[in-house]
Parts: structure tokens; sequence; C-alpha cells
């Protein structure tokens, strides 16, 4: 009894001084890759160093890397909710479920989960609408290419990647009807050989633009030897490609991470689903470079009227692949939709698996 | 250049490192040595093979560092494994955990820099001959130095006198060490041999397939070239046919792929490791070919007695 | 200076006891030069390395789920390295048990019974068991080496999984995202301690360990696998027969590792996704040999395998320690421990000077595959 009142008293205390000097606010972050990567979970890393820089010492992070989806995921997310971080970021789809089952046995640790859709009072999804950034590219890819074929190098099949396929192609066909694009799936999110083998099979079937859904420059380094052009991935690759590179669609989390970091400082985070793009600085073009100073206005002007909602990428009419219609005349795709998407729009031909 | 050209070209970049690390690989199991930890040795040959070259500007450098640390690292297998004779199959895992965790340490500061593309070597003349030209002529040094690898070390292994004590050992090395074959000495050489050549590849990798540093950037050809040896039966000559089998297969399908076949393409990514399957199988239940080459010494531990 | 080894005439049982104590010591004086040189404290690295995993009771449930798929795939595997035959893919096994395992909670989602788990284990099991039978029948048949055709199907069965959880298993209300449907409440091995992360896996996992000791200990089976392992000539003679082994081995480490990994799957991941093996196929390759092949070595060398995984974790979440310099401890470990091993079996003397000179002696004398070490 005696000890209780003590710990209650030490308690009270320490939530008396607490406004004055504030403990660290610990955040914890699990990345799938290792921060090494130079792509996803290095951008990932690159947002919990912004976080520091931004805040010093009002937050301590700790993070680790490398973890596998599957069987350790869960135990990793716990370890970090009991080595006493208070918020935790959760940066690949595969720990939706770990992320869930941790956040129910730690009600008072906040997580994020990113490019999920399970949320839960503690738990809150985040995405980037990375396909704002490719329907650009695709225009860009349209304009520049002298054969109106591009090569798209794909991880794998999943809604996030497919949706890049079909913004690409829509940016492309509203240029050049006729666009076509040849994807090559990797089944990888990161073997840069296989990438840039891909990369080479692509030129070689005559595209003259690359396009990427995979982390490595290897892509963009094969297109500067081969002498095309190309878009980077996640990290700006204009070192990799300094006469290659037209732009890079570059994932930034930094801003989002400082302000959900600040939010649980100051009390006001709350669980919500958060997808950004253009708008929130979420998704991030790199530098447009060999370009001419038409496409480049072009495509200034597109960021332009995305950013500010005047135009969605995926606004009607749209067919599929098959020929039927999915959205009519100036129809909107909805969020729902466009989350789920597993089927492409008229004019690419390749195949998805069902 | 014509389609087929162009493929073969794609191949032989595919394939190189997988033959650079078996070559070298097959010569350890020759001797009757199991080093499973290619995949280590090659991505710290790749890490510093970049780290080389980047200090110095210069990728013959950077060969030469990688090759120092495939041998370094073949040097921790040597000593644990032939001095103190632990157990190679767990020892070689082991040096491969080794080798991601060092390489991805020491290769921290290369992420994100462009490397430094080992140059095409063309001969003046004979490069431009239409096809034979490119193909042949317009490789870089350590393709060259793949099939001189491979020569030299058919006629190490089957002409001179050293390779045939070799292949004793690995057969017996009982009755070699009776016959007053140092075997352990041997078998250190090998490995050192089989590290270098891991440390070549992984040059290969990170200086001509894709010059930059990412971690593990081996992304698993170091098994791959592991089971080729295994397919080559232990002859310099059909690993090669096994390493350009599979970078053919592997380089196919993504053209496939590109052609827009329908296929799923989980299917087609299986295709190189299911081809290697089925044309073993029809090597070795064809009696003409098949041969049972398999070091009988192979992976057991030996301590000379004195 | 040189070293000098001298076999033992029976592998010393002093030494069996300290050669773990040497290699810990080895391991922790090289670890603390390790993080001190990269300016980490060496104490405390050392202490969240081995010991804070072991301070809490969640950790050590964590520890026992984390050893259970590694200590079942390496138990049956050292039947198959016993006997002489080489499967390497056992990661490919692992995931065709967990395809064939999850055809009832994918498809018969409403079933509700409690016959649906022992039904799952024992398609996990047939799944394992067919995907090891080609190897087996390709060796047999056709004698093609099977490290190759293991682990190359490995990779087809990675892809197969890819397949299935992309397109026709994927979960009909989860957006299209590469996950099955959750497993119901019928489908999941229950936790063995309230909420914990143990479930009834590791019961298996036990069992698979008395089940293989009693197999090499107490039965002509276990004799015949030890005596075609070590002389296949001697085998032939006592009537064995070598290609009924080679499919015993496979079969039988196939069956562990595709239990192994419909286990983990209906009590750890409960649902398959493209990634459910963090390469315990491959690990339990290293926990077999490290237990040199003996059940209760394998129990024990799974445990302490898994602690450096948890260890390494937990270093770094409180020493901030990077993933890659555990690995490089990792790996620092395993050589220390299969170096001293060799004391249990040999006398270790530093000589000065060079050798006399190799002898002729006794061929036989010197024939020492590992597997004897047990």
């Amino acid at each position: 009894m005696k000890t209780k009142l003590l710990a209650a008293a030490a308690l009270a205390l320490g939530l008396a001084t607490g406004a004055a000097q504030a403990e660290p606010l610990k955040i914890g972050f699990i990345y799938i890759g290792p921060t090494g990567d130079f792509g996803w979970s290095y951008q990932h890393d690159q947002g919990r160093k912004a976080i520091e820089k931004a805040l010093g010492d009002k937050v301590e992070t700790t993070y680790l890397e490398s973890v596998p989806e599957g069987p350790d995921a869960e135990r990793s997310i716990e370890r970090l909710a009991r080595a006493g971080n208070k918020l935790i970021f959760t940066t690949s789809f595969g720990y939706m479920d770990p992320t869930l089952k941790v956040a129910k046995k730690f009600p008072d640790v906040k997580f994020e989960h990113a490019t999920g859709y399970k949320r839960a009072d503690n738990v809150s999804t985040y995405s980037s609408r990375f396909y704002e950034g490719r329907y650009v590219i695709g225009q860009i890819a349209a304009k520049m290419s002298k054969t109106g074929t591009a090569g798209y190098i794909a991880s794998v099949p999943i809604p996030e990647v497919v949706r890049g396929i079909n913004a690409f192609m829509l940016g492309a066909q509203s240029i050049n009807p006729d666009f076509k694009v040849k994807v090559i799936w990797v089944n990888s999110w990161f073997d840069p050989g296989k990438e840039a083998d891909a990369a080479k099979a692509l030129i070689d079937q005559g595209v003259d633009i690359i396009a990427q859904h995979t982390d490595s420059p290897a892509a963009t380094q094969v297109a500067e030897e081969r002498g095309i052009h190309s878009f980077g991935q996640a990290s700006d690759m204009i070192k990799f490609g300094p006469k290659a590179q037209l732009t890079a669609i570059v994932d930034n989390w930094s801003d989002y991470y400082i302000s959900r970091a600040k939010a649980v400082i100051d009390g006001t985070w709350k669980s919500e689903d958060t997808w950004g793009g253009f708008d929130k600085e979420m998704v991030h073009l790199a530098p447009f470079t060999n370009m001419p100073d038409d496409v480049k206005a072009m495509a200034e002007e597109t960021v332009a009227k995305i950013k500010s909602g005047e135009m969605h990428p995926f606004t009607g009419p749209i067919m599929k692949q098959d020929g039927s219609e999915w959205l009519k005349d100036g129809e909107v795709a909805d969020d729902g939709t466009l989350l789920g998407m597993n089927f492409y729009v008229k004019g690419i031909d390749d195949k998805l698996p069902q | 250049m014509t389609m087929f050209e162009a493929i073969l070209l794609t191949v032989i970049t595919a394939s190189t490192p997988l033959l650079l690390a078996a070559i070298g690989e097959l010569v350890v199991e020759r001797s009757g040595v199991l080093n499973l930890g290619v995949e280590g040795m090659m991505v710290m040959g790749a890490v510093m093979g970049f780290a080389g070259a980047q200090w110095t500007g210069n990728p013959y450098v950077g060969i030469v560092t990688a090759v120092l640390a495939g041998m370094a690292m073949a040097l921790i297998f040597a000593f644990v494994t032939q001095t103190l004779v632990a157990n190679q199959v767990a020892s070689g895992l082991a040096l491969t955990l080794l080798g991601l965790g060092l390489s991805g340490m020491l290769g921290e500061a290369f992420v994100g820099q462009p490397g430094i593309k080992l140059p095409a070597l063309d001969i003046p003349g004979i490069s431009d001959i239409p096809f034979i030209g490119p193909v042949f002529f317009g490789q870089d040094l350590l393709v060259y130095l793949s099939f001189a690898l491979v020569i030299a070390v058919t006629w190490f292994l089957f002409v001179s006198r050293t390779g045939l004590k070799l292949r004793a050992i690995g057969d017996n090395h009982v009755s070699a060490h009776a016959l007053g074959i140092p075997v352990v000495r041997y078998r250190y050489l090998a490995i050192l041999f089989g590290g270098a050549c891991s440390g070549l590849a992984g040059a290969y990798l990170s200086l001509a397939y894709t010059p930059q540093w990412v971690e593990n950037m081996t992304a698993g050809r170091g098994w791959i070239a592991l089971a080729l040896v295994v397919f080559g039966s232990w002859r310099p000559w059909r690993v090669v046919v096994g390493a350009y089998l599979f970078g053919a297969v592997w380089i196919s399908q993504l053209h496939l792929q590109a052609l827009g076949s329908g296929i799923p393409s989980q299917f087609l990514s299986s295709l190189p490791y299911l081809a290697t399957i089925v044309v073993l199988v029809l090597i070795s239940s064809n009696r003409r070919l098949s041969l049972i080459n398999t070091p009988a010494a192979l992976g057991k531990p030996f301590v000379p007695e004195r | 200076m040189r070293l000098e080894l001298k076999k033992r005439p029976e592998h010393s049982r002093a030494m069996a006891i300290a050669s773990p104590l040497i290699a810990i010591a080895l391991t922790v004086i090289f670890g603390a030069i390790l993080f001190a040189v990269l300016g980490y404290d060496p104490a405390k690295a050392l202490y969240s390395y081995f010991i804070e995993p072991l301070t809490e009771a969640w950790s050590l449930e964590e520890l026992a789920s984390k050893a259970t798929p590694l200590v079942l795939i390496a138990v049956g595997l050292s039947v198959a390295f016993l006997s002489n035959t080489w499967n390497i893919g056992a990661e490919g096994q692992y995931t065709m048990g967990a395809i064939f395992g999850s055809i009832i909670p994918v498809y018969f989602w409403q079933w509700d019974s409690w016959m649906v788990l022992p039904a799952m284990m024992v398609m996990g099991m047939i799944g394992g068991a067919l995907y090891a039978s080609i190897p087996a029948f390709l060796k047999t048949r056709f004698g093609t080496n099977e490290i190759l055709t293991s682990l190359m199907l490995v990779y087809v069965a990675g892809f197969l999984l890819d397949w299935l959880v992309r397109g026709p298993w994927r979960d009909p209300g989860g957006y299209n995202f590469p996950e099955t449907r959750d497993f119901s409440e019928a489908a999941i091995l229950p936790p063995m301690i309230g909420n914990g992360a143990m479930h009834w896996g590791a019961v298996f996992a036990v069992v698979a360990v008395i089940v293989v000791a009693f197999l090499l200990g107490g039965t002509l089976k276990g004799f015949e696998v030890k005596v075609l392992g070590q002389a296949e000539r001697a085998g032939a003679f006592a009537g064995f027969s070598r290609k009924k082994m080679v499919y015993f081995g496979f079969l039988l480490s196939g069956a562990f590792s595709g239990l192994a990994g419909i286990a983990t799957v209906s009590g750890t991941v409960q649902q398959l996704q493209p990634s459910i093996s963090p390469g315990y196929g491959f690990t339990a390759i290293i926990v077999a040999f490290l237990g040199r092949l003996n059940p209760v070595g394998i129990l024990i060398a799974g445990l302490m395998l898994a602690l450096t995984y948890l260890g390494g974790e937990s270093a770094q979440v409180t020493m901030g320690i990077s993933d890659k310099v555990v690995r490089v401890f990792q790996g620092m470990l395993l050589f220390f421990v299969l170096a001293c091993d060799t004391l249990i079996l040999y006398r270790v003397s530093i000589v000065s000077g060079r050798g006399k000179g190799a002898r002729p002696q006794d061929p036989v004398e010197n024939l020492v595959p590992a597997e004897e070490a047990v």
C-alpha cells in the first residue's frame, strides 16, 4: 500500500513538473528494408531524421530495419512499444495486421501504419497519392518519346503499382491517344541487377523512355548508358542519370512525420486516414531536367492543377482494358476504387494476375 | 544491332557474375570443401570493389580490392574449417550472415553514390565486325577474365599435376595425405581462390552490372552460383553452360513479359529455376552425359595425424 | 608457430561443457571490442543483446515462438543429413506446407470445428512431404543431384505463394492487397499462455525432438539412417536400401518443414501473405549443424539462434546499434561456437616451428564424419 502511494505521489510529481521539462517523446520506426536501400526504407529514414532535426531534444527516435513481413513483424512492433515508444510508424503494407494486434495491447501508444486501410482508435493510416506524380510523368513521356512507347518496370502486382501504371498511361494518352506502354514485372521490390536487365530488355524492344516502380537507380543508369530518358523513383536519382532523368517521383514523408510527432506532443493526435499528394507535399517531383521549356511548362501546369484540386488524374471518360466503361464523362474516381484498383485502363496490353 | 545480338549481350551481363563465383566454388569443392558462404564473400567483394574504385577513381583498383575482400572472408572460413575443423556447412552459412552484415556496415557511406563503370575493352578493328565484334570483343575485362578462368581451371584440374593432387584430395583426403600431399595447405589455397573469384563476381555487380552500392545487392546470386557447380557436375565447361542457360532464361522471360504474353509473371520469373532442374534431370538421366563427379570427401573434416 | 590438433580417443565430457563457455567468453571479449570501437558502451550492449530478451516473460514467449520453426525444421533435416541426403530446400517445403494447410481456412473458412486445426496441420505435413518428394524422386529415378533440385524448388514455391495470394486466394474484402482473408478463430493455433506469442507449435517442436531422439537412439530405422549415412556400402551389405532412405530423409524433413510452415502461419501470422518466413528453412540448416545433428543439441541451438535474433532487436531498440552491426556480431558468435566445438573432439596444442611432415597411417582412423561427434 505504502509503495503504491509513493508511486502515485511520484507520478503526480512527474505530471506536475512535466510541463516544464517534459520527457522527450519516444518515436519508433519499423522498416521493411535496410536503411541503405536508397529507396522506400531510405526515404522513411530520411523522414525520421527530419523529425529529429525539427524537434530536437523534444523527441528521441529509434528504428528496426530489415524487418520482414510475416512472423517477425508483430514481435518487432511490440518491442518498440514495450521500449517506451509512444508513437510508432510501421512503414510497410504487410505490417497492417501486426500493427493492429499490438495496438490493441498498448492502447496508450499511437500507431501510424503506411499504405494500409485498417484503422483503430490508436492506429492511423497514411499514404501518398503517388499516382498524381505518375500522371505528370506520363504526360512528359508522351511529349518526349519519339517511338510513342514507354517501358514500365513494375515491382509486384498490388493496387498501388497498378494505379501508378494506369495514371501514367492516362497522362500519356492525354497527349498522345495512341501511346503504348510495355510492362515488365520483376516480382521483387529490390534486385538492382534484375531491374537493370528489365530496363535493357525494354530498350531492346524499342522503348525510348523508362519509368519504374522499383526502388534502385539501376534502370536510370541503364537509360543513361543507352542514351534514352528515364524517371527516377523514391529518391532523386539525377546523380545516376544526369542526362537521362527527366524527373523523379520522390517520397517525402518528412512533413507528415513532423506534423504527427507534434500532434502527439501537443495532445491533438487522433486516429485518421491521410492520403496526401502534391497538396500535402507528400509527393514531390524532382526538378524537371533534360526537357525543352514547353514540356517543362506543361508539367508544371499539370502539377499546379492537380495541387489546387482543379484536376484529378482519374477523371472520365475512362475505359477499362476490355473496352467497358469505367468512368463517365466528367466522373471522378472514388478513393475506394482507387485503393483497391486491380484492373488496367484501355491501351495497356499487359495482363494482371486475377 | 539486331534483337538477337542485343539479347545475347544482356545474357552475358546476367551470366558473368554467376560464372565467376561458380568457377571459384568449383575448385573449392573439387578439393573436398563445401563453402556455402559464396553470397557473403560476393557481397563483400561488391562493397569493397565499389570502395576501391571510389577512393582511387579507378575501377581496376576496385577489382583488386574486391578480390582481397573475398579472400579475406575466405581466410576466416579456411581458418575455422581447416585449422579448427569446424563444420563446413554451418561455417559457410555463418560467413554469409557475417558478409551481409559487414558489407552493410562498411557501405553505409556509399549509398546513393553513382559508381564508376568498368569500361568495355574495345579491340580496334575487331570490335567493329558486325555481330562477332560487339558480342565477343566489346566486353569489359571481367567477362574476358571469366572465360580465361574457365580455361585456366580446366587446364589446372585436368592437365596439371597440382590439379591432379587437388582432385585426389577431394576424392579421398586420407589416401592423399598418405601419399604425402599437404591436404590442409591445398585446401587453404583452394578456399582462397574461391574467395577471390567470389570477390570478382561481387566486383562485377558493383562495377559493371549496376555500378552502384546498395545493401544486399547480390540478391541471392551466390546461392545460384552454388547450385550451378552442382549443375555442372563439377566440370568447368558444364558450369559455363549452366550459368548461360540460367542467364538466357532469366533474360528471355523479361522479354516475354515486355511482349505482353499474358502468362502470370510469377510463373515466368520461376522459369530459370525450373529450366535448370529440367536440364539437369535430362543430363543425369542420359547415361552418356551423366558423370558422377561428386568429390567423395566433400564437406568432410580432415585432421592430419602426426 | 601453429595449431596442432590431435583427435581425442573419445569426445571430452569436460570440454562438452567448457566449449560453449569458452565460445561465450570469446564472443564477450571480441563483442566488447567491436561495440567499444563503434562507440557503444560494451557492457550495456552485451547486456541488451544476451540478457535483456531473457528478463521478461513476453520476450521468453517470443523466443520460444521464434525457435519453434527453427527446431522443427532442423530436427527433420538432421535425419536427412545423417543419412547423407542433402535437403537444402526446407524453405520451399515450409512454404508448401503453409500453402497446403491454408487450403482449409481459405476455401472452407466457414467451417468451425475442432477438426479444422488437426486437418490443417496434417495437410501442412502432406504439402511439405509432397514437395520434398520431388527432389527425392528425381534423385532416385534419374540420379539428379538433390542439392540443386531442392534449392531451386525454394524459389518456385515462393513464386507460387506469391501468385496465390495476389491472384486466386486474395481476400475478397481486402482491397485487392496481397493477402488471404484472416484465418477464423477455429483455424488459429491458440496461444499456450493467455494472449502470448507462444503457440502450440512449440509443443510440436518438442514432440518432434523426442520422436527423432527415439528414432535415432532406439530403433532399427535410426541405425539404418546412420549406417547408410556413414558407410553406404556397409549399409547395402546389411540389406538397407539407399533409395528408400533418400525418400525417408526427404519425406520426414519435408513433413516437419511443412508442419513448421503451417504452424507459423496459423499461430503467428494468422493469414497467408507473400512473405511468411524470414529464411527459417536456411537458418535451420545452421541450427541442425550447430546442434551437431543431435535432437537435444538442436533444441538448444535453436533457442540460442533465436536469442541472437531477439538480442539483435533489443540491441537496436535500447542501444540504437544498427542491424548491420548486430548481424556482424551474430556471425562472429556463430564462428566462435563452431570453432570451440573442435575442443570436444580434438586436443589443441600450439606448436612452435614446423611439423615433422606427414606420416602415413591407418586411413580409417581419420574418416571422421561430422555426425560422429554426436
